[in-house]
């Protein structure tokens, strides 16, 4: 607890020293004491008149106006980031309050706190804003979408995006005329029919980054979140054509008919030439990835740049930018991911957390300020419409389009998905920014829209997100599932996909099945030979989804296995894996000797019913195993070298320990084996990074000396994710069983239950 | 196999319909694809499905085939591959597919969802002995990676055993008849009515096999 208190005394230090400079203006002066001259150039040579008294050398000299901008920038972020730390330390806390509230309530009060001290607020600047603290929260979005439910439901979002969100701007926007008009005050006057649906399309748009902030903590089942995010990502083009055309046709003043329709018009070129800005940059992306090879430091900044500039491409020509960001990621994606190294992901994706984590923060925090900085106009009327209006067109739009969509779906949407649906239609800080916007001079109610919208926004993020999960739970909406990723899913994924699609061809029907499998060969032999480097391009998916399972299990293990012993000296990521893996491991302990327990009393059985299998399959005998083994572990050790260095590099030590002792292997299976006991530790090995040409000489194969059948030796690490080079041993963690049985035929492995990082399970998603 | 008549009358149909569950024109539509395929002929072979060209380029189009010819599939006492069907037997296997209509109750629903699970473990179990075995699960998974060349051959056993090694990591000790699935799955089926035939929708996947399979005591 002592630490908790720390924590919040430096947060108010910060605070209270932290709005003084920030709320400073830009012609204050520096504390005069130290340094008696104005702040001068340090570069210039100093002409010193001749009658200025000598002064002394200045040792110590403040100059806080040459870094002012970025101190405060900094400063701002650290706040931000400290907040976030102390939001999380208290765990009560952050189970009722969603963080985005906590985020919105504390600018508030940083507000309140500047406004105190007299100084000026900063404002959210809408360039910051949309240039800066926007897109990397999209592109986290983008990169890490799930495309299957995604792909699957594409149809029903679509609708929800265009249609609802049309809907919603039209009923919002004639009925407030009808309410400005009814009302009669003369602060309504001025509000015509135009300026309300320019309002309304503001605030009607359901928002990417209150979406993500609430529905991330309440784990709702995967097609209700893909629903909602997916429309509030897709939405965004119809938001920016209903903004432009209604600002345009507020400053003209009349509409025609053929507007109308240059405006429909406008919304296809918007949306198909955002989605194609980005599916250029994603290509030239995964074309730049296949040559980086050799410069494997700067991998990631290719996406973040290819990325970004798809973003301001389309923003130049008011395309949709999020469109282009999400389909730059989504496009680059299979192929970047096959061509860079496994740290270069983990790097990518790391930052991409960060970088969102961060501006969602910022701008939850901005908001709050910038409520305490605006000039504001309440109307009780206006306002409470608003709200009213925002609700009713959100639920009476999702019934009727789920009504409507039903029809066409095959799994329905009952109702209470339906409500889930209407009632996460969140509205934030995009809605607020659009309307910051508007030029005063045309829209003389500027701060009538703005503190609406801002009520609104504080509506939806305060009783909507706090109450959503309770209603969740009381609902009993079905819950995210915990996705092992297993290999029985993708065999079963894809062989119903065959089946389905064979199905139709006997059939003779082509549905959108066919033309999704068409696709997918397409892309086999076209895109994937010429955007991936290698012998991976000719990789098949469920090869490199399974290479890539048993990475992550090596990974996991090996880190868990040094966890206990390295732990000052591990890269952070692992103590971040560390942490789960000590609670995950002691249940998996049980669980393994209940395994080797009853795999010890079947293996007698399962040995000899084996052999007769194996009568005409590929075993060898006894003797003639061991030969083979070593062969396969010298071929190994070679395939191993180069696939390591483009695979990954465990950092950990070698360690032998006397009771483990190399089970057999069957010849035509890849070694595996179960997972030692608690006696017992781990072997792990160290590899160098290798060049990719060199010969293996990484120290990792087992003493290769012993011949005898059981032998005292560690298990040998086979490389993981390497693809079958023609021989096709794919190599993978080995380590030995302490098993009695001296007859093993073959060696067990325990793929393991998954215990696959959540971020992971959360945020990648393999494409079958 | 029935004895149809080239011209098909709507007393076949009424029966037929009752039998497998689709509509009259349902039926119509796909009566016309049968003849289509088996050339006007009152039976099917396998090498009419086999020269369908849109199965060409399908990796496991051998097990789709075999299943249409597979005795368990056709609900007949018969339990061994048959070598021709006629159109009765094609809409059986076809009912497969079938969505459950709103009208079922849960058990019908259950009924039907197990007829399903059936049909697709009879396509893994190849050898009619009611088990899936390690070697024809291998086989599935060699199937599945036939399209990719030699180097798909090796790591399929690989595949193989972690997948069977899962199977018995969750289901220790455990003796189960045939595949069952966790929660979250769901069929349905869809008939275009415009185009000439159905399509299946398989919503969500299966999460694991349970089987009796050579790990169980």
């Amino acid at each position: 607890m002592g630490m908790n208190w720390l924590l919040w005394s430096v947060l108010l230090v910060f605070l209270v020293f932290g709005s003084v400079p920030v709320g400073s203006d830009a012609g204050s002066d520096p504390d005069p004491d130290l340094h008696p001259d104005p702040p001068r150039d340090p570069h210039t040579p100093q002409h010193t008149p001749p009658h200025t008294p000598r002064r002394t050398f200045p040792v110590l000299t403040v100059q806080f106006q040459t870094v002012r901008k970025p101190f405060e920038s900094a400063l701002w972020i650290l706040l931000a980031s400290l907040l976030k730390l102390g939001f999380h330390i208290i765990p009560r806390f952050s189970s009722v309050v969603p963080e985005s509230c906590v985020l919105i309530m504390v600018g508030l009060l940083v507000g309140a706190l500047i406004k105190l001290l007299g100084e000026t607020l900063p404002v959210l600047d809408t360039q910051l804003f949309f240039l800066v603290l926007l897109p990397p929260i999209i592109l986290d979005a983008g990169y890490f979408l799930p495309i299957r439910p995604f792909g699957e439901n594409l149809g029903t979002i679509l609708v929800f995006a265009v249609v609802g969100t049309l809907w919603n701007s039209f009923f919002m926007g004639v009925v407030l005329y009808g309410v400005c008009l009814l009302e009669g005050s003369s602060q309504l006057a001025g509000v015509d029919l135009l300026a309300c649906l320019l309002f309304s399309s503001i605030a009607s748009a359901v928002d990417p980054v209150a979406v993500l902030a609430v529905f991330e903590e309440i784990h709702i089942h995967e097609l209700l979140h893909i629903l909602v995010f997916g429309e509030s990502l897709l939405n965004d083009a119809v938001t920016v054509v209903l903004y432009h055309l209604f600002e345009e046709f507020a400053m003209m003043g009349e509409v025609t008919l053929v507007d109308v329709f240059l405006g429909v018009l406008c919304f296809f070129v918007v949306a198909l030439g955002g989605v194609l800005v980005g599916a250029v940059y994603g290509l030239l992306a995964a074309i730049t990835s296949r040559f980086t090879s050799h410069t494997r430091v700067i991998e990631p900044l290719f996406v973040f740049l290819y990325s970004y500039m798809a973003y301001l491409s389309a923003e130049v020509f008011h395309l949709s930018g999020i469109m282009a960001l999400i389909a730059c990621g989504v496009v680059m994606r299979p192929y970047v991911e096959a061509n860079i190294s496994h740290k270069s992901y983990t790097t990518i994706k790391y930052f991409l957390k960060m970088w969102s984590s961060l501006s969602e923060t910022l701008i939850f925090i901005f908001l709050g300020v910038s409520t305490v900085a605006g000039p504001h106009t309440w109307n009780w009327t206006f306002v409470s419409a608003t709200i009213v209006l925002c609700l009713l067109s959100r639920v009476l739009g999702v019934a009727g389009l789920t009504f409507f969509i039903n029809k066409f779906r095959m799994v329905k949407l009952t109702g209470k998905d339906q409500f889930i649906v209407a009632y996460g239609g969140l509205r934030g800080a995009i809605a607020f920014s659009l309307a910051f916007l508007l030029s005063a001079e045309h829209f003389p109610m500027k701060n009538l829209f703005l503190t609406a919208i801002i009520t609104v926004v504080f509506f939806t993020v305060f009783v909507q997100g706090m109450t959503i999960r309770p209603l969740v739970d009381l609902l009993a909406v079905k819950k995210k599932k915990e996705t092992k990723f297993t290999i029985n899913e993708e065999i079963h994924t894809q062989f119903l996909e065959h089946v389905l699609v064979g199905i139709e061809g006997v059939c003779g029907h082509y549905g959108h099945r066919h033309w999704k499998d068409k696709l997918g060969r397409l892309n086999a032999s076209y895109l994937r030979r010429w955007l991936i480097v290698g012998e991976r391009s000719q990789e098949p998916q469920l090869i490199s989804f399974y290479n890539r399972l048993e990475l992550e299990q090596a990974l996991l293990v090996a880190e868990s296995g040094t966890a206990g012993r390295l732990t000052p000296a591990l890269p952070s990521s692992a103590s971040l894996l560390a942490e789960k893996q000590k609670s995950v491991m002691n249940v998996s302990k049980e669980r393994e000797q209940r395994i080797r327990k009853i795999l010890r009393a079947n293996l007698q059985k399962t040995s000899q019913r084996l052999r007769s299998y194996s009568r005409h399959a590929l075993f060898l005998e006894e003797e003639e195993e061991d030969d083979w083994n070593e062969m396969k572990l010298q071929k190994q050790r070679l395939e191993m070298g180069r696939r390591m260095s483009h695979y990954l590099t465990v950092p950990a030590n070698w360690q032998e320990s006397p009771p483990l002792r190399r089970a057999k292997t069957e010849s035509g299976n890849q070694v595996k084996e179960s997972r030692p006991s608690a006696a017992v530790s781990v072997p792990i090995v160290s590899v160098e990074s290798v060049p990719p040409s060199a010969p293996a000489d990484s120290g990792m194969s087992p003493d290769k000396t012993a011949d005898s059948p059981p032998q005292t030796v560690g298990g040998a690490l086979k490389s993981l994710a390497g693809s079958g080079r023609g021989k096709g041993r794919k190599p993978s963690v080995t380590f030995a069983l302490d098993v009695d049985e001296q007859k093993l035929p073959r060696c067990l492995s325990d793929p393991g239950p998954n215990k696959i990082d959540e971020e992971d399970e959360e945020h990648r998603e393999w494409e079958v | 196999m029935g004895a149809f008549h080239s011209v098909p009358d709507d007393h076949q149909y009424h029966i037929l319909s009752e039998k497998t569950g689709f509509s009259l024109e349902q039926i119509g539509i796909l009566h016309n694809r049968f003849k289509q395929l088996s050339h006007n002929s009152d039976v099917l072979r396998r090498d009419d499905l086999n020269t369908i060209p849109d199965l060409a380029s399908n990796p496991i189009k051998s097990q789709i085939v075999e299943a249409f010819f597979d005795g368990r599939n056709l609900r007949k006492d018969s339990e061994g591959p048959v070598q021709e069907i006629g159109f009765e037997e094609f809409l059986i296997v076809m009912s497969y597919f079938r969505p459950p209509s709103v009208h079922m109750t849960e058990e019908q629903r259950e009924g039907i969802r197990r007829d399903k699970l059936r049909f697709l473990f009879n396509m893994h179990d190849t050898d009619n002995d009611g088990t899936i075995t390690l070697e024809e699960y291998r086989h599935v998974v060699e199937e599945l990676l036939s399209r990719s060349g030699s180097l798909g051959r090796e790591t399929a056993k690989g595949i193989a055993d972690a997948a069977m090694l899962e199977v018995a990591n969750m289901s220790v000790g455990r003796m189960v008849q045939y595949l069952l699935s966790s929660v979250s799955w769901k069929y349905s089926r869809f008939i275009d009515k415009e185009r000439n035939c159905c399509y299946i929708g398989i919503q969500s996947v299966l999460r694991k096999i349970l089987v009796h399979s050579a790990y169980s005591t």
